[in-house]
């Protein structure tokens, strides 16, 4: 397997006697579209700037594109769309990438044409010679998506990269995000919108009070399948049987459901249950939302209210 | 080297586009031709008095008197330009995190520190320049009066811009805007207060008050460049009468320009390992 792009190990960040972060341990694989999820004030932002070198970590080490983090060099193949977006609003919409992509180190001639070609993807060409500072809040999204996407990283860490922006908008970045996975770039992506995550991660990992508590992949999520059975009579002797296939085995609402390990472990359910000559009026299988787990793994205690 | 240089072309873009540059040339211009006007008149009528000799010290005073004040003029708008360019330029950028798309680039930090400093110093610098350069060329047009030592005056002049430019730039690597402000006006204050205290204590023979503003030119080494160019940019002759009130009566010795020097290079040191460490 290649090596891991991002990599780390008990990073812990204290502000005084505040935790931010207290444990982040992670690895995110390259080509994945990684989800960091979590409440307000969970520590995602300055796990984020930990990550980036903005801010240097109390404890713990970590390594990024393989180089320790802060390193200076290989941040020319990283990419940061922060979240709270404060650009030189002096500038026009395409000198500020000409001056990101010197920043880079981008030779004038390359600078120019990726710029136009961002400018375009991000549909901001009719607002090039335009001033950041009569640029609309999702206006700067977009222009701020462009500037990390200029030196064609290798990783990309994107904050909260549709909250200023209207369903177009979001969905612009939702391809933008697909296209980068096809190109094999990993994607660092906090968010609050778990519709957002749950459409274009791989992974997730959700974080509370600093801690990453669970680290799923999304696109095998065989522990949360729900099973529900229409069937006949529920015995005992039925559901003690039906717990070889999954757990929290219950009748309810005068159907059985009960959670499965492995989805390709149903038809075995079916082909069991019509050999106990139960009789079997329907199958349904349900995955559990993103929303759902995201509520179930915080807990009640951190709803606002 | 580039994201300096990458850096200091935002600054002096900046300074254009905010029309920074644009309002210190338009008022500058607008000074040299007050001052010119006013030279003029005076020196005019004081020729037309005719007294004194022809180039002798009566003659000297009033062109040299008016150059002295429209080059005291020129040091306290250099050093008003000097601490209110950069006072925002850290402090304000970290407030609102315009920094972080800056400094998770491929450059150090210190570039960013560096690269800020070097745009509003050529900035600064300019302004001296023309400013310095216009108030002794209208000097010469007007009364074919030279203004002495221009060549050790003014790099002492830059010396003290420098100085203060770089302590707003450390200063705001730690320090909020306003506070940052108040603390750079606070120790040119000081050095003021210091420098004049040492001016008239020098002449009363009183050392307490002499040592106190060696004291505060230690702290801050403003005002004692300011002397030290002072008494380099006058007539010997008019300079030892300590007819105007910029004859100084105690000069500051050329170790204060060592002293001065050391200071810039330990602020600006400062600056970058303080900017290189705090969590953006």
């Amino acid at each position: 397997m290649s090596e891991a792009v991002i990599e780390t190990r008990s990073l812990r960040k204290q502000f005084g006697n505040k935790t931010a972060v207290a444990d982040l341990t992670l690895t995110v694989g390259p080509g994945e579209v990684f989800g960091f999820l979590g409440p307000n004030g969970a520590g995602k932002t300055t796990s984020v700037k930990m990550l980036l070198g903005l801010v240097s970590p109390s404890a713990g080490s970590g390594r990024v594109l393989g180089k320790p983090l802060g390193d200076v060099k290989s941040r020319a193949r990283v990419g940061f769309l922060p979240e709270h977006f404060r650009f030189q609003d002096w500038l026009s919409a395409r000198e500020f990438l000409e001056f990101h992509g010197r920043l880079y180190g981008m030779p004038a001639q390359k600078i120019r044409s990726r710029s136009e070609e961002l400018l375009a993807r991000v549909d901001l060409l009719d607002s090039a010679e335009r001033k950041l500072r009569e640029f609309s809040k999702g206006m700067l999204q977009r222009i701020g998506l462009a500037q990390a996407l200029l030196n064609h990283p290798q990783l990309i860490f994107l904050d909260e990269p549709t909250s200023g922006l209207d369903p177009l908008g979001r969905l612009l970045v939702r391809d933008v995000i697909r296209e980068l996975r096809e190109q094999g770039t990993s994607i660092f992506l906090n968010s609050h919108l778990l519709s957002e995550v749950e459409v274009t991660c791989d992974r997730v990992a959700f974080v509370r009070r600093g801690l990453v508590v669970r680290e799923m992949a999304l696109n095998d999520q065989t522990a949360e399948l729900e099973v529900e059975l229409k069937i006949g009579p529920a015995t005992p002797e039925l559901l003690a049987g039906l717990a070889q296939f999954g757990r929290n085995v219950r009748p309810l609402n005068g159907e059985v459901h009960l959670q499965m390990d492995r989805e390709e472990s149903v038809p075995a359910l079916a082909r069991w249950l019509v050999g106990q000559g139960v009789p079997l009026y329907r199958l349904t299988t349900t995955r559990k939302s993103l929303e759902t787990l995201f509520l179930e793994v915080m807990g009640e205690d951190e709803r606002p209210g | 080297m580039n994201g300096v240089l990458t850096i200091a072309w935002l600054t002096l873009h900046e300074s254009l586009r905010r029309r920074v540059l644009l309002v210190a040339l338009i008022l500058g211009l607008a000074f040299l031709a007050i001052f010119g006007a006013g030279f003029y008149a005076v020196t005019h009528s004081a020729s037309t008095l005719g007294r004194g000799v022809p180039g002798g010290p009566q003659q000297l005073i009033a062109p040299a008197f008016l150059s002295m004040a429209g080059m005291y003029a020129v040091n306290f708008m250099v050093i008003l330009m000097a601490v209110l360019m950069p006072v925002d330029t850290l402090a304000g950028e970290m407030r609102s995190g315009a920094i972080q798309s800056l400094v998770t680039k491929p450059i150090r930090r210190s570039a960013v520190v560096l690269g800020k400093w070097l745009g509003f110093w050529l900035i600064l610098m300019g302004y001296l320049l023309l400013m310095s350069g216009g108030i002794a060329l209208t000097a010469f047009a007007l009364s074919h009066y030279i203004v002495p030592d221009l060549s050790t005056g003014i790099p002492l002049l830059m010396l003290e811009g420098t100085l203060l430019l770089s302590l707003s730039i450390a200063g705001g690597t730690r320090l909020s805007t306003l506070t940052n402000g108040v603390m750079v006006f606070g120790l040119y204050g000081l050095a003021f207060v210091g420098g004049w205290v040492e001016q008239v204590s020098a002449l009363l023979g009183n050392s307490a008050g002499s040592y106190l503003g060696v004291l505060s030119s230690l702290l801050i080494p403003s005002e004692a460049l300011w002397h030290l160019a002072a008494y380099h940019m006058q007539p010997p002759i008019v300079r030892d009468l300590g007819i105007t009130p910029f004859s100084p009566a105690s000069v500051p010795s050329d170790g204060m320009v060592l002293w001065s020097i050391g200071y810039v290079l330990v602020v600006m040191t400062y600056a970058v390992v303080q900017f290189a460490r705090c969590d953006l």
